[in-house]
């Protein structure tokens, strides 16, 4: 999720300055993403040596602004591993993870992960990670990640925290469950930090955290919905996934993820004044034929040949679901800085993942009218059971209550082997051509 | 241990002239066992006009519903007879076989008798389900039973309380009896003894495997799913004391193994069998885990629920869909292979089972620090085909045979 030059940046045309071949013209947001993050690997690789301690956690559900105000550096191994994926490794690191007993049937992310551990644990930066100082095993919407951290536990030895999200099956916040979150946040979160970082919780500190992280989010859904309009001036799918890096993983809560959202909404806002589609690594969308909302996560390890496949019929993801797994924000939550550790309970029982069926059926169907989508695709990835189980049941809901055709290809995650790409582009362009059938069909 | 297979309440089918033989008793178990469409299950509400409400693997409290008149069901899916139609429509190849059956048997009205279905947090996938049911089956009380990870009682434990407190008012709302103390009391009470007699049962197979087929037990503990408890509890007892009585049962020279991750998805009983004409005595296993999610007894003195609550919190088994907080993951599996004197461990788990397939290389792990050999395939539930299955358990238990210890 998060940009560190894996693949070949997106390179605008039309009216921003063509770059040289194989050179990417950066925007100026892209350019400050990229340097946070190097800072922040810089800051891992040197951990051993400065003494700065690493927790490593989960995306959805991470509590960034909490161990940020420990001073502790969050490690998302997500995010290494799809790193891994985009830059052709995680292929290596799945087959060691096989050859060490772990099941071809399970989730690509932890075998990569466990490949790259066993590697040498060399980031995406092509810089040694530190060994985690602790793992914060934030349950949030994905059994896989209890699992993953007993995994971790075993190779690295060190200590886990566990907070246990309540997942939201009849969509709602309760109070037990809000409360049970506070209680495991008050009970076991905080103290494990305060033994890892040497300090005591400051709340004050944190509600500044949250205070910035609300101003983030405020930017990022602005954003996110820009694709409202028509052309959109952003793919809110394959671009969007660079969007949130920076909010789903290590900056939440920091100057830099405030002016890096507040960078972008401007050049977002510049792009909408002038009537341009979004950028892809090819170039920019000059002509948008299909609006159409995605969900599901994005294949890793051809992300751009994905991408492409959509760009060069035209499509434009208006609306994704993958964009929520670190939090939905487009529904109106802002972390609050008036309730802190409420507020953090509430961000996680919240992330996209952790909603119930129906809920997520209703998000979609919701996409599809206030987007103004031809359709709705669901790429399922083998590997996410949590995604995956009962998107064939969302596939028909979504079409019976919004009467908007849907379309269904299959991936994976970071595993190349489950990437069949003539496969994928046969099923996305007779999607497409029955979109323009339907199309014909109401204009006739 | 005999003693421990003597029903500790008296009932009156055992003493009675028309006694179960070994053979009745098991044919009815299988019967229990094949019935899809719960017909035990519909009977029991015409009789009693109680509500009925199914769960699917792995621990829901049996004893809330009890106390409250409620028929608890075990579901664990279809079989290798079951004929998938409409159910394979929902889901991908990748994803495991016992949503498919489950959605199968709603569909096709097997399930009608019931008035909901719990689904107790194990999975995505049958988390994933429970919100499936919900749209599938609205008139169904449908609850995801969002068992807690953290295991302090002022933390995990209130909130489990508060979860149990929301299902028994849920239930009350469809017609069950409000949940008193008393009731609940008694209904600890009766899946004490019930429990007991599967411990007991499990201890007389380690010592005995040859007088306790496991493809037999299974059976029982599966028909025991769908009977009331007092009923259940019958049923094992009669067991335990037939085999007890049983002359003809002679021990034969095959290894003991035990089997290791099949909580979840059931293999079919063709598969049991395979593996003990393989030449295995399965001396400790995963099946129907719910008879034994609980270790041992849960209290009757002091406030019942609070006593339902601490005994998931403190009592429960070292289950993959388990926190492991504290201790050593896999130690349990080592502790189970040292009392029951496995040869082998086999990990015997459903393609596509994220809990099971996740642990194994831990589990794995644990087991080679004590040396114990092991095996491991894979299944679904309506696997037709164990001729491969045959020669990996047979070549494993030759091999124990010959070359393991002695």
């Amino acid at each position: 999720m998060s940009r560190v030059e894996p693949t070949p940046e997106p390179a605008p045309r039309g009216a921003h300055a063509a770059a040289a071949p194989g050179e990417a013209q950066k925007d100026s947001s892209q350019r400050r993403q990229k340097e946070m993050i190097a800072r922040h690997y810089d800051r891992l690789a040197a951990a051993p040596e400065t003494g700065e301690k690493s927790v490593y956690t989960f995306v959805p559900g991470n509590l960034t602004e909490l161990l940020r105000s420990f001073d502790l550096l969050p490690v998302l191994p997500e995010i290494n591993a799809l790193q891994s994926g985009m830059r052709g490794k995680s292929a290596d690191y799945i087959a060691l993870a096989e050859k060490q007993g772990h099941s071809e049937d399970v989730c690509t992310y932890v075998k990569s992960d466990i490949g790259m551990l066993e590697s040498g644990n060399v980031g995406p930066t092509g810089q040694r990670l530190p060994l985690p100082d602790l793992l914060l095993l934030s349950y949030t919407g994905c059994f896989t990640f209890l699992k993953w951290f007993e995994l971790l536990r075993e190779k690295y030895r060190c200590p886990v925290a566990m907070l246990h999200v309540p997942y939201q099956a009849e969509g709602k916040i309760t109070p037990a469950m809000r409360g049970y979150v506070v209680d495991q946040l008050r009970g076991e979160v905080i103290p494990a930090l305060e033994r890892i970082s040497g300090r005591r919780y400051d709340e004050d500190r944190l509600r500044e955290q949250l205070r910035r992280s609300a101003q983030a989010e405020d930017d990022l859904v602005w954003v996110l919905q820009s694709a409202r309009n028509v052309p959109s001036p952003i793919d809110a799918f394959f671009g969007a996934v660079y969007y949130v890096g920076p909010i789903f993983s290590a900056f939440r809560g920091t100057e830099d993820a405030v002016a890096y959202y507040r960078e972008l909404r401007a050049e977002v806002a510049e792009r909408l004044r002038a009537g341009k589609g979004p950028v892809t690594p090819d170039g920019e969308v000059e002509r948008e034929r299909y609006r159409v909302v995605v969900e599901g996560p994005p294949n890793w390890t051809s992300f751009r040949q994905f991408w492409k496949m959509f760009a060069d019929e035209g499509a434009v993801a208006v609306a994704s679901t993958y964009t929520k797994v670190g939090g939905v924000y487009d529904l109106g939550f802002r972390h609050d800085p008036e309730r802190p550790l409420e507020t953090l309970a509430d961000y996680c029982l919240g992330c996209y993942t952790n909603l119930g069926l129906p809920t997520r059926i209703e998000l979609l169907v919701r996409y599809l009218d206030e987007y103004r989508a031809d359709g709705f695709l669901i790429n399922s990835v083998k590997s996410c059971n949590s995604f995956s189980a009962g998107q064939l049941h969302i596939l028909r809901e979504v079409e019976k209550r919004s009467g908007k055709p849907g379309g269904f290809v299959e991936s994976d995650l970071v595993d190349p082997r489950y990437f069949s790409a003539a496969n994928i582009k046969n099923r996305l362009e007779s999607y497409f051509q029955m979109l323009e059938q339907k199309r014909l069909g109401a204009t006739a | 241990m005999s003693a421990d297979l003597a029903p500790r309440e008296p009932h009156s089918e055992s003493a009675e002239s028309g006694a179960p033989t070994l053979t009745t008793l098991v044919a009815r178990a299988e019967e229990l066992y094949r019935d899809y469409r719960l017909e035990a299950v519909r009977q029991w509400k015409a009789r009693t006009g109680g509500l009925a409400v199914g769960y699917l693997p792995i621990y829901v409290p049996r004893e809330l519903l009890a106390a409250q008149g409620v028929l608890p069901v075990g579901l664990m899916g279809g079989r290798d007879d079951l004929e998938i139609i409409k159910g394979d429509a929902y889901y991908q190849s990748y994803i495991c076989h016992i949503p498919r059956s489950t959605i199968e048997l709603g569909l096709n009205g097997s399930l009608d008798c019931l008035d909901g279905l719990l689904f107790p947090a194990i999975c995505d996938v049958i988390r994933n389900l429970s919100g499936m049911w919900r749209m599938l089956f609205p008139g169904q009380l449908v609850r995801y039973l969002d068992v807690p990870q953290n295991f302090a009682p002022e933390i995990g434990g209130r909130f489990w309380r508060h979860e149990l407190e929301a299902l028994a008012s849920d239930l009350a709302a469809r017609g069950a009896r409000p949940l008193e103390p008393e009731a609940l009391r008694a209904a600890i009470a009766a899946y004490n003894v019930n429990r007991a007699l599967v411990r007991a049962l499990y201890a007389l197979r380690r010592e005995q495997p040859w007088k306790v087929p496991t493809s037999e037990l299974y059976v029982v503990l599966r028909a025991s799913l769908v009977l009331p408890v007092e009923e259940s509890t019958a049923m094992l007892a009669d067991y335990g004391r037939l085999v007890l009585a049983e002359e003809g049962r002679r021990p034969m020279d095959q290894a003991r193994v035990l089997l290791s991750g099949s909580f979840c998805e059931q293999p079919p009983l063709g598969l049991i069998k395979t593996l003990e004409r393989a030449g295995c005595y399965i001396v400790d296993d995963d099946f129907v885990q719910i008879h034994r999610y609980l270790r041992g007894d849960i209290p009757l003195a002091g406030d019942p629920l609070d006593n339902l609550v601490r005994a998931f919190l403190d009592d429960g088994i070292a289950s993959p869909t388990r926190y492991i907080a504290d201790g050593v993951k896999g130690e349990e599996l080592r502790q189970r292979s040292r009392e029951s004197a496995a040869e082998g461990v086999l990990f015997c788990a459903p393609s596509f089972c994220d809990p099971a397939l996740l642990d194994q290389p831990m589990l794995v792990e644990a087991v080679e620090r004590d040396a114990i050999p092991w095996t491991a395939f894979k299944y679904s539930e309506n696997s037709g085909q164990f001729q491969v299955i045959r020669e990996q358990a047979g070549t494993f238990a030759d091999a124990i045979k010959l070359w393991s210890g002695a």
